[in-house]
Parts: structure tokens; C-alpha cells; sequence
């Protein structure tokens, strides 16, 4: 007995260690990953901490201790193995990178992967921190501290090995505390800027931040802050009370009204309190939350994925744009509120033009033809063939904005575009909602769930899904024609299937079919990156990659899904298989284009 | 003219002829049965009525007009609902949203009223949900209109599928399977609730059953499929004494043994113990016989096939055996 | 509650005038495009604006053109047979072929071999087709791992944006890694002569364009006897038809799926080695829209069917490369290869439309995947 049970746990601890070594290897990988696609360079120039720390040693940093904090979760059992396990994953991830360096010097990774240069070295060896020298060998620049990454890996992997070993409170708030210093050290600029226009608060905003980061006040502020609200949190408990108050009581009108008052100021006076590129930035995003609602009644209610909504967008866009240029490409020089719901009425056209035919294909293959069309229009937009009516390459310019005020007036300039937006944004919201609790809106949802049965039950599935389709590329049209008065043209080259993408990834990850889940996706999507300069705004796409995979993987409702997202696909909350005998799978699986569940092979 | 008849009704699937050279008829006002070993093709024949499937020979029709070249939706408006085998409800709405999705036909307002909360639309969606209401208490299921579909117990699951069927304020009724899974209890409701559809609300019955104590205590007629083929056709009684009927059952061997036991006769219980015989031996889910491994009664109604529009999915390029 | 028989319906008015409107449209597009494709042809024949010289060329690239895409195309269509799913990201696989095939290219090239004689030609081509065939084959099982599989049980809509996110990954990733430039493969020049023989010599052909061509019929051969007569091979045709049963049978559902996903990307890796001699530069968006014209390609010959995926792609590249100048400029539209990408994508729509299981299609036929 004894021996077998020895050999066991022998067995077991090897494959243990075995799973320490793959986690180091991964996070090695992770360490290369981000050294060489550049993330770790371009985001040297962001400082978290002025002077202190940057994002760019951050994310080296962070790779360590996750290695670390991973590896100690899959280590033997036993504080001492943990810490072990975790230095040991540490050591390998920073290994990686000292390999790099080792090797990259003699080879000259240059060619192929440009951002391998000696500058990169020279930041992963710690050269600044070391306060040495280079070496110089056969014409190359080699940094003497190879040895860094690996030997600060060590420390860095049992810290966060030690993470683990904290109780949770600890833990959480270590984390916490963490995140919100490196959130609150990339916005610190973006605070700091409408802060010094003001004379009390200038002063403050210049100890808190740096144009480029926390200060040490700052610092000690925000983490000070996040314990107050940590032990709120867990003390009092705010949240967990207040949805355990019944309906009436959250709704009562002395919680709402102030709670929304106070929500509807900020909204309001958001674009004022900033200077420079950030009021286009959020009218930008409000743009952009315009065409996700306008998406999200195609996609969210109806459930057709399309991935062409840039053809409608620029049927709007240039609708508007001949319609009241003033260029050589004008045609009509009419008011922009005239224009408007004309280039709506086009993109409606347009809408059923295009869906009419394609409607009857289902599930992916409908997404690849609506992809198909957007590429067919923006191929066009850029085409000779049209360029003597609509621009081509160049587009069509000098749109005028829609209400002409003087200079320097609160509204001119992006400020007036995101007002309007606004009010579109409203007027979508309540023509969403109010679809939603109607007939078409079962319609739609039944129709998403269960296209056969709605069928079945006298649902005209090609009507259904064309009004769906028309709506979304309504909306698509008046986003494109905001658009061009927000820019003042539209240019071909701003006709391109990332616009499609980019509608798609902000309901998706927001949470579908949901209103409040769109504008925070439109936040999330498009304001952050446009907030943290150009140089980060580079790896958007690659992140929004990332992000479409893991909220897929974990969370595939969305961030503040609706209702019913919730209930279609978080899988959690399914409940157990019927009583009285209903063999496995046989209800109908509630899920958005899946096919219905099991329909093959049972008697 | 019967209400529902088919006439030399055949569906292929490439080399397989589910539904062979199949006449039937239903009259208005009766509740026939369709049993069959498994593989009989009995579903299939119920999707070929529904539209699901086009026939590729035959005729179709509901009350005189031809329905087999009609889409699925405008077989439903002319009045014909169905519920499935395995239960297909709209998990994420509400019982009273399933209801309400029924009556979809015979709401009118459209989206721009809907948009405007016209009193119209008010007026019509008051009334809507007080018919989804009584629906749902005619059914039983009145205390749980407002819970999840999904979360329902099973037995309440298949009485929403009913009930939302009735909300398209059907003329004929085609169930397949409604007591699957039932214990006994739950068995006796159901029979009862479907003899009410007929006799309260004079709609057709069409069911497709394998319990057979249910077959032959409310069935006024019952066909019985083989292999696609009608192979007998009467009231419970002559089934239950059709040679044939038995030997598709049970198989030839099986069959004289049973024949053997069970003299012709009317009295009452005999007729019951032969009944019970027949359905005693009668595969159901988990048959202990071996059985022809029938993929054409496979509950085929169709799963989203890929890439091909509605109208195609009538020729044949249907991969309904293989949906995931 | 309601009378107890029925009344008689029959469908509304408006409703019917709908159907009739949809069935008009439908026929309206349908002769649209076909009095396009006639006008088109029949205006550029008769101008007899281009030469037959020209015609050979443009039949010539289209088949090389094809020959590229079929080997992506038998990509999209086995994984979409054993998974059904549109691998929205196997144009990047195709990409970081054609990149792996630049960069053992360059390495050959600066040590002589690509352009040495005739035999190290031959060998570094052969390299640099299993470079990026391996190099693709790797990236497409560890796409698989952490983006597909994770998620096999989800609805397809969750799973066919898992895949654009690692669309949207891999083209970064590439761009970062080397930059977003242009690179321009380096030529192996013995490829880019004439082929002298007597009859051949009519037909224009380079070496290029031959090995192009063979290669690919080379492999979609191989590939063909590998599904139809290789253990894995059946295995994968089992699971594309019935997943369940064929777990039920004892094979390893995993294995198969990993296995044509593998083998789909090598093709890729290969195709991309291809597309790149041809073509001669790349850049990491490059892969996309070649990627989308496969699928079409895909489609066209009838999804989950290789050898449709071999005649789609060789149909699609021959109507681009002569539809562009037989079609569009007949019709007079000013510089007509702009428009090129709509043929492919109008024949996606149409066919999706129209027929969707594509020319070989049937998806019960016996020789799918």
C-alpha cells in the first residue's frame, strides 16, 4: 500500500513540476512575444510612475510575476514548492529574454525583426539600471548584464509565487492596487490637462501628475483610495445591499433622480472640461456608440452578423456629402438637416437592395456575403469608375458642419458633433428599446433562437430579417453622415472593412443586444486607444484581437450584456436537464445560430 | 374532402426513401394517431405536411388547397401548428413571450406603430397577452407565466409547446410525441388536454405517438407506418388484430407467438391485453428489439443547414441526419 | 374561448405582393448579371482590343492564380467539412506562409543557394516550401488550441468571432514582429525564364508559372489519396459526417480535427511560398483578402468538397484574370483591374444566392472530406 501510494504521489509531483516547467516555458514565450512585437519598446515612452517605472518595464515585469503566480497555483503542494515552483517559472521567463540578448547580437535579428535592436537590449539588460557599460565585440554593441532578465526573473517569479500564498484580502487588494496605479499612470496626463486650466485645482493636478504619468503624491493618493474603497466594499458591503433591496426601493425615485442628474451632468459637460484632441476623441466614441445601437438591432436583436455595415456607413456619408459640399463634388449645398434623413432613407434602400438577396443564407455565410458587400463598396468608393461623381481616392471635401457658430464657441468644432450625437444616440436607444417589448422584437428573438420554429409559427423570416437589416443599415447611414460632418469629408480610404470590424468588436465585447453595453464597448474600444497617443494606437488591432478571443473564451455575453445575451450564452446559468426524463440535450438549445440541439439520432 | 390529405406523398434523401407513395387523410374534428416502428418515417412525414421538407411526388392539401409547394410560415397561417419531438421552445423568453410569439400572426400593427406606442398597438398587445394568459391556463401553466422557458420542469415544457401553438389559433394540430418522458400522471393530463383541444376548441388532432396506451385510448383512427409506407389503417381495435401491424412491430418470428395468445375478440379486456401486448413489445426510446435503424424517423426537423437559403432547402442537399 | 370550427384563411394580400416583389428582384439580379457577363464579352470580342497573345497570358495567370487559391481554398473547405466553421483566420496561416517562404528565401539567397545552379534552386525552393509549410502548420494547431477549441461546444456565432480575433492577432502580431512594410521576395531566376519547348513556347509559359500549376495538382493529388486512402484520412471523412457516431466508433475526434487543420495549413504555407515568387512582395495584411477570394473559391466548388475546391479555385482564378478585361472593360468602366477584387466577390454572393452548394456540390456526395 505505502509503496504505491508513494509512487503515486511521486507521479504526481513530477507531472506537477512538468506543468512548472510548461507555464515557464509559455511565459518565456510571453516575455519574446512582447519584446519583439514591439510592445515592451513603443510603451517605454509611457511612464506609470514619473521617473519610477514605465508600462513598457511594467509589462516585463508583470510577465515575471504572472509566471510566477501561475506557476505556484500548479506547483506540489506546500508553501516551499510554490515559491520554488514560482522562482523556477520566473528564472525561465527571464531566461528567454537573456537567450535574446545572448543571441541577437551575433545574428543580427534586425533583418527580420526590426525592433531586436541593441536599444532593446540594452532595456532588457538593465543597462540604465546597472549603470554600465556595453561591450564591444565583432562591430556589435553587447550588453554585459545578459544575466539580468534572468536573475531578476527569480525574484520576480517568487513575488509572485508569494502572491499566492498571501490570504485572499491581501491578495485582491495587491492587485488591485496595482491595476488602478497602472490605469490612473496612463490617464494621468489626460487628467492633468483640464485640471490646469483651473486655477484651485492646478496646483494639485501638478503634485498628483506628471504630463506623463503619477507622481509620488499621486501615487500614494490612488492607492490610499484603493483601500477606502476595498474596505468599504468588503465591510459594508454597498453593492450586495443594495440589490438585495427589493425592486421598488432600487427604483425609488430619491435614488434615480439624483443618481441619474448626476450622470446626465457628466454626459453633458464631458467635452468641456477638455482641450486639445480629447473632445474629438469622445465625440468619436459617441460616434461610434451611434453605430454600435444602429448595429446592435441588426446583430444583438435580430442576430444577423454583419459584417458589411461599412457599405451603409458610406452610402450615408457620401449621401451627405454631395448633398451639402460646398466642393467641387456638391451637388445640392443642402442644410445638413436637411440632408440627413435623405441619407438615411438612401442607406434604408440600400439596405434592402443588398439584404433582399442574401437574407435567406444563414449563419457564417451570411456574414462572409455582407462582408463581401462592404468590400464591393468600398472598392468602388476608391474606383475610377465613380471617381467623377464621388471623389475617389480623394473623396469629397468641404462639408460644413451643421450649425455654423463663430469660433471659439463651445460648439464649434467636435463639441457640436458630439451633442448631436447625443441626441441621435437618445432617439436610437428609444427606438431600439421600444422594438425590443414588440412583436417584431419576439419576432427577432424567437427568430435568433430558433429560426425553423419561428418559421413554423407564421413568422415571414425573409421580412423579418430585411427589416432587421434596413434598421441596422439606417443607422449605419446616419453614423456615416455624422461622420462626414465630424471630419468635414469622407475620403475613400476611410471606406474599409476595419470600420465594419471595429462596430462589430464594440457591441460584441460591450455585450450584445444590450444599450448600456454598447456605449461601454464604444468606451472601451474606441476611447481608450485613441487616449493613450499614437504610438500605442498602433497594437489596437492586435489587442482587439486578443480581446475578441478571451472574451469569447470567458465571457462571450459581453461586459454588460442584456437579459437575454446573459441567458443565451452564459453557460453557467443553464440549469440542469428537465425532470422526468428528458434525455440530454433534447430541449432546444437556446443559442443564437447553433444548430437546434441534437436533432440527429434520436428516436 | 378530408381537412388534411396527402395523396402519393414520397420524399427522398438521396438513396433513402423516407416517405414512400404515402395517401392519408384526416378529417375535421378527428384525432388520428401515426405509429410506426422506429425509422418509419413518421416525423418526416409530419415536417413534408409542415413545409419543412417538399415532397418530390404528391400532393398535400388543407382544406382543398394544395399546401406542399408553401413555405412554413404560410402553411402556419392557413392554420396548421405543430409541437416536436424533442421539445423546441424558445428557452430565453418568458412562457407568456412563447405564447405570444404564436399569436404572431394575427397581430397587426407593425414596427412604425410599435416605435409610436400608437393606442392601437397598446390596445392590441392588451389583448394579445390576455389571450396568452388564458392559453397559458387552459394548459395549466397559469402561475408560471413569467418564468424562463428553460427553467420549466419538463411536463410544463411540452404544455407551453401546446400552448403556444394554440396561440396561432391553429385548425389542425400535429404533435409528435407529447407524452415522451411523461410518467403516468403527467400521461393522463396530457391525453386529457389534447381530447379538450378537440372537443372544446374543434381543432384536428395529428399525433405521432409510441405509448400505446395513449394510441389506443384516444385515437378515433390510427395509421401505421413501415419504412415509409402505410401498411395498415382503422380504429384501435383492427390495429391492434393487424397481422401486419405486429409483424412490423416485432418482427415475423415474434409476431405468431403474440397472434398465437390472442384470440380475435371483442370482448373489452382481451382487446386491452392485446394491446398492452403489442405495446408491451412495441420498441419505444430504449427498444429492446433490434430494430432497423431508421435515420429517416429521426426527429429531422431542421437545424439551421449551412449556407443554403430557405428555398433550397427543399431539393434534397439537406444533411439533416448530420446536424451537430 | 374561440367557436369550435375554424374558419378558412388564406395568405394576405400585401403579403404575397412582398413575395412577388422578392421573386421579381431575384430575377432582375440574376439577368443583370448575365446580360453584364454577355455585353461585356461580346463588346471587348468584337472590339478585338487585345491581341490572342493577351488572352493566353490572362488564361495562363488565371490558372496560375487559381492554382493558388485551390490550395487555400481545400484549407477553408476541410476545416469547415470536420468542424463546420469558416476558419475566418486561415488567410493569415496563407500570410505567415508567404512570409516564412521571404525569409528562408533571404537566407538562402545571401548564402548563394537560391540562385547558385540548377540544382540548389530546385533544393532551396523545395526548402522554402517546407519552411513555410511547417512554419504555418505550427501557428494554425496553436490557433486551433487556444482559440478554437476551447470553444467547439459554443454557438458558431461565438466561434466565428474567436476566429476574426485571431485573424485580427496574426496580422498584428505580423506587423509588429516585422514591421508593416513591403518586403519583395528575392526571385529564383531559372524560374522567371521561358520555357523554350516547341509547343509550349506558344503558350508564354515561364517556369514559374508550370511549377505553380504542378505544384499545386501535385498536392491536391497527394492530398486527395491521403483523405480517401490513409487511416487518418478516413478518419477525418468520418467525423466531417457524423461527429457523434464516429467518437462512438472508437476515433480519436481530436486527432482528426488537429490533423486537418494541420494538413490545411501546410497547403496554406505552401500556397503562400507560391503566391509570393508570383507575385513578389507581401505585407502582413496581405493575406486577407486572398483569404476571402479562397473561401469563395471554397464555396464555389461546394463546401466540405476537395475536389470542388480544386475546380473552384481554378474557375475563380480565370474569371478574375480574364473577367477583369473580357467583362468589365468591355463595358467600358475605366481602369477595369480595379474592379477585379468584385468579380470576386459578385460571384460569392451569386453563388451563395443561387446555388449554394456550389458546382460539385451535394454534400452527401462521396468524395468529400
Amino acid at each position: 500500500m505505502t509503496a504505491t501510494s508513494e509512487t503515486q504521489t511521486l507521479n504526481r509531483d513530477l507531472s506537477a513540476w512538468k506543468q512548472v516547467l510548461i507555464v515557464g516555458l509559455l511565459f518565456g514565450g510571453l516575455a519574446l512575444y512582447v519584446t519583439l512585437v514591439g510592445i515592451v519598446g513603443t510603451f517605454e515612452d509611457l511612464d506609470i510612475i514619473e521617473k519610477v517605472i514605465t508600462l513598457g518595464q511594467a509589462i516585463l515585469l508583470l510577465t515575471a510575476i504572472g509566471a510566477g503566480y501561475v506557476a505556484a497555483g500548479r506547483a506540489p503542494d506546500g508553501a516551499i514548492n510554490a515559491i520554488l515552483g514560482s522562482a523556477i517559472a520566473g528564472f525561465m521567463a527571464g531566461a528567454a529574454l537573456s537567450l535574446l540578448i545572448l543571441i541577437g547580437p551575433v545574428i543580427d535579428l534586425r533583418d527580420f525583426l526590426p525592433n531586436a535592436s541593441p536599444q532593446l537590449y540594452d532595456l532588457i539588460a538593465g543597462i540604465d539600471i546597472l549603470g554600465i557599460e556595453d561591450a564591444k565585440w565583432k562591430g556589435q554593441t553587447f550588453p554585459v548584464s545578459f544575466w539580468f532578465p534572468a536573475v531578476v526573473g527569480i525574484g520576480l517569479g517568487a513575488l509572485g509565487g508569494l502572491l499566492t500564498l498571501l490570504p485572499r484580502h491581501a491578495r485582491v487588494l495587491i492587485i488591485l492596487g496595482v491595476g488602478a496605479l497602472v490605469f490612473m499612470g496612463l490617464f494621468a496626463g489626460i487628467l492633468r490637462s483640464p485640471m490646469l486650466q483651473n486655477g484651485a485645482t492646478a496646483d494639485v493636478a501638478r503634485e498628483l501628475f506628471a504630463s506623463n504619468g503619477l507622481r509620488i503624491p499621486g501615487v500614494v493618493l490612488i492607492l490610499g483610495i484603493v483601500i477606502m474603497v476595498y474596505l468599504v466594499h468588503v465591510l459594508l458591503r454597498p453593492a450586495q445591499r443594495y440589490r438585495a433591496l427589493p425592486r421598488k426601493t432600487q427604483r425609488h425615485p430619491a435614488v434615480v433622480i439624483p443618481a441619474g442628474a448626476f450622470f446626465l451632468l457628466v454626459v453633458l459637460m464631458l467635452p468641456l472640461g477638455f482641450t486639445g484632441f480629447i473632445p474629438s476623441v469622445i465625440a468619436l466614441i459617441a460616434l461610434f456608440a451611434l453605430m454600435g445601437l444602429g448595429l446592435n438591432i441588426t446583430l444583438g436583436l435580430a442576430g444577423l452578423l454583419d459584417l458589411g455595415f461599412v457599405a451603409f456607413f458610406a452610402v450615408g456619408a457620401y449621401t451627405v456629402g454631395l448633398l451639402t459640399s460646398t466642393g467641387e463634388f456638391g451637388i445640392a449645398q443642402w442644410p445638413f438637416w436637411l440632408a440627413i434623413p435623405f441619407a438615411i432613407l438612401v442607406a434604408m434602400a440600400f439596405g434592402a437592395f443588398l439584404g433582399l438577396p442574401i437574407l435567406g443564407i444563414r449563419g457564417d455565410y451570411l456574414a462572409i456575403a455582407t462582408l463581401g458587400f462592404g468590400e464591393i463598396i468600398a472598392i468602388l468608393a476608391r474606383s475610377d469608375l465613380l471617381k467623377g461623381v464621388i471623389g475617389g481616392p480623394r473623396g469629397i471635401l468641404d462639408i460644413p458642419k451643421p450649425i455654423e457658430v463663430p469660433p471659439g464657441d463651445p460648439l464649434s468644432g467636435p463639441n457640436q458633433i458630439y451633442y448631436i450625437s447625443l441626441v441621435f444616440i437618445v432617439i436610437i436607444a428609444f427606438v431600439a428599446y421600444r422594438l425590443r417589448e414588440s412583436r417584431l422584437g419576439r419576432a427577432w428573438v424567437a427568430m435568433r433562437e430558433d429560426e425553423d420554429v419561428a418559421e413554423a409559427l407564421g413568422i415571414n423570416l425573409v421580412q423579418t430579417k430585411t427589416l432587421a437589416y434596413m434598421l441596422g443599415a439606417a443607422f449605419a447611414g446616419l453614423g456615416g453622415a455624422v461622420f462626414a460632418a465630424l471630419f468635414g469629408s469622407i475620403i475613400a480610404s476611410s471606406i474599409n472593412i476595419n470600420v465594419s470590424i471595429l462596430v462589430v468588436t464594440v457591441i460584441i465585447i460591450g455585450g450584445s443586444g444590450s444599450i448600456p453595453g454598447v456605449v461601454l464597448g464604444a468606451v472601451f474600444i474606441i476611447g481608450l486607444p485613441e487616449l493613450f497617443r499614437e504610438s500605442v494606437a498602433e497594437y489596437r488591432f492586435l489587442l482587439y484581437g486578443i480581446a475578441l478571443i478571451l472574451v469569447m473564451r470567458w465571457r462571450p455575453e459581453g461586459l454588460m450584456p442584456s437579459k437575454v445575451g446573459r441567458q443565451e450564452l452564459h453557460q453557467e446559468d443553464l440549469p440542469m436537464e428537465g425532470e422526468g426524463g428528458a434525455p440530454p440535450g433534447e430541449s432546444g438549445a437556446a443559442t443564437p445560430d447553433a444548430p437546434a440541439a441534437s436533432t440527429s439520432g434520436e428516436a | 374532402m378530408a381537412l388534411l390529405e396527402a395523396h402519393n406523398a414520397t420524399k427522398r434523401f438521396g438513396g433513402l426513401t423516407a416517405v414512400n407513395d404515402l395517401t392519408f387523410d384526416l378529417d375535421e374534428g378527428a384525432i388520428v394517431s401515426v405509429i410506426g416502428p422506429n425509422g418509419a418515417g413518421k416525423t418526416t412525414f409530419f415536417n413534408c405536411i409542415a413545409g419543412f421538407y417538399r415532397i418530390d411526388e404528391g400532393t398535400i392539401t388543407l382544406d382543398g388547397d394544395e399546401i406542399q409547394d408553401l413555405r412554413p410560415d404560410v402553411i402556419a397561417r392557413l392554420g396548421l401548428a405543430r409541437t416536436y419531438q424533442n421539445i423546441r421552445l424558445f428557452g430565453s423568453m418568458t412562457a407568456l413571450e412563447n405564447v405570444l410569439v404564436g399569436e404572431h400572426q394575427h397581430l397587426k400593427s407593425t414596427w412604425v406603430h410599435a416605435v409610436l406606442r400608437s393606442p392601437s398597438v397598446k390596445e392590441e398587445e392588451r389583448v394579445a397577452t390576455e389571450e396568452a394568459h388564458r392559453l397559458l391556463a387552459y394548459v395549466g401553466l397559469s402561475g408560471s407565466h413569467d418564468l424562463m422557458a428553460r427553467n420549466l420542469p419538463y411536463g410544463d415544457q411540452r404544455r407551453l409547446e401546446i400552448a403556444r401553438a394554440l396561440g396561432t389559433q391553429p385548425r389542425v394540430l400535429l404533435l409528435d410525441e407529447p407524452t415522451a418522458g411523461m410518467n403516468p400522471a403527467e400521461t393522463t393530463d396530457t391525453t386529457g388536454l389534447i381530447r379538450r383541444l378537440r372537443d372544446d376548441l374543434g381543432i384536428t388532432i395529428l399525433l405521432i405517438e409510441h405509448e400505446m396506451r395513449v394510441v389506443m385510448d384516444i385515437s378515433e383512427r390510427i395509421t401505421v407506418l413501415d419504412y415509409g409506407e402505410r401498411i395498415a389503417e382503422g380504429s384501435p381495435a383492427e390495429i391492434q388484430r393487424n397481422a401486419r401491424v405486429i409483424e412490423a412491430y416485432l418482427g415475423k418470428a415474434h409476431s405468431e407467438e403474440v397472434l398465437s395468445e390472442y384470440e380475435p375478440d371483442d370482448d373489452a379486456a382481451d382487446q386491452e391485453s392485446a394491446a398492452a401486448a403489442v405495446g408491451a413489445h412495441a420498441p419505444d426510446a430504449e427498444g429492446a428489439l433490434p430494430e432497423p435503424v431508421g435515420a429517416a424517423d429521426v426527429d429531422t426537423t431542421p437545424a439551421p443547414r449551412d449556407g443554403l437559403k430557405e428555398r433550397d432547402r427543399k431539393p434534397d442537399t439537406s444533411d439533416a441526419k448530420r446536424d451537430d | 374561448m374561440q367557436t369550435t370550427l375554424r374558419p378558412k384563411r388564406s395568405p394576405s394580400r400585401m403579403e404575397t405582393a412582398f413575395e412577388v416583389a422578392v421573386s421579381v428582384f431575384l430575377w432582375v439580379f440574376r439577368i443583370v448579371l448575365v446580360v453584364i457577363v454577355v455585353v461585356g464579352s461580346f463588346m471587348t470580342i468584337s472590339s478585338g482590343k487585345f491581341s490572342l497573345e493577351t488572352w493566353v497570358d490572362l488564361v495562363v495567370n488565371g490558372a496560375v492564380q487559381g492554382g493558388i487559391y485551390a490550395l487555400v481554398a481545400l484549407g477553408y473547405t476541410m476545416v469547415y467539412g470536420i468542424m463546420r466553421m469558416i476558419n475566418f483566420a486561415h488567410g493569415e496561416i496563407f500570410m505567415i506562409g508567404i512570409f516564412s517562404g521571404y525569409f528562408a528565401a533571404v537566407i538562402l539567397d545571401d548564402l548563394g543557394l537560391l540562385n547558385g545552379n540548377l540544382f540548389t534552386s530546385i533544393f532551396s525552393f523545395a526548402l522554402m516550401l517546407i519552411i513555410a509549410a511547417t512554419v504555418s502548420t505550427l501557428v494554425a494547431l496553436a490557433v486551433e488550441r487556444v482559440a478554437y477549441r476551447p470553444l467547439r461546444n459554443s454557438p458558431r456565432l461565438v466561434l466565428f468571432i474567436s476566429a476574426i480575433g485571431a485573424s485580427f492577432f496574426l496580422q498584428y502580431t505580423v506587423s509588429g514582429l516585422v514591421g508593416p512594410g513591403i518586403f519583395r521576395y528575392p526571385s529564383i531566376e531559372i524560374l522567371d525564364e521561358k520555357i523554350g519547348l516547341p509547343i509550349l513556347s506558344a503558350l508564354n509559359l515561364s517556369w514559374l508559372d508550370v511549377v505553380v500549376i504542378g505544384s499545386a495538382l501535385a498536392m491536391m493529388a497527394a492530398l486527395y489519396m491521403f483523405v480517401m486512402r490513409s487511416k487518418i484520412g478516413t478518419a477525418i471523412r468520418a467525423v466531417s459526417e457524423d461527429k457523434q457516431t464516429a467518437a462512438l466508433m472508437g476515433i480519436d475526434v481530436n486527432r482528426a480535427i488537429v490533423t486537418t487543420f494541420a494538413v490545411g495549413a501546410a497547403m496554406a504555407g505552401a500556397a503562400g511560398v507560391l503566391y509570393g515568387l508570383v507575385w513578389g512582395q507581401v505585407q502582413f495584411f496581405t493575406g486577407f483578402i486572398p483569404g476571402i477570394k479562397a473561401f469563395t473559391a471554397a464555396v464555389l466548388g461546394g463546401i466540405g468538397n476537395i475536389p470542388g475546391a480544386m475546380v473552384g479555385g481554378f474557375v475563380l482564378g480565370e474569371a478574375e484574370s480574364v473577367g477583369a478585361l473580357l467583362i468589365i472593360d468591355g463595358l467600358g468602366v475605366p481602369s477595369p483591374s480595379q474592379l477585379k477584387d468584385v468579380i470576386a466577390f459578385t460571384i460569392l454572393v451569386a453563388v451563395l444566392m443561387f446555388r449554394p452548394q456550389g458546382i460539385l456540390g451535394e454534400r452527401l456526395s462521396r468524395s468529400r472530406a
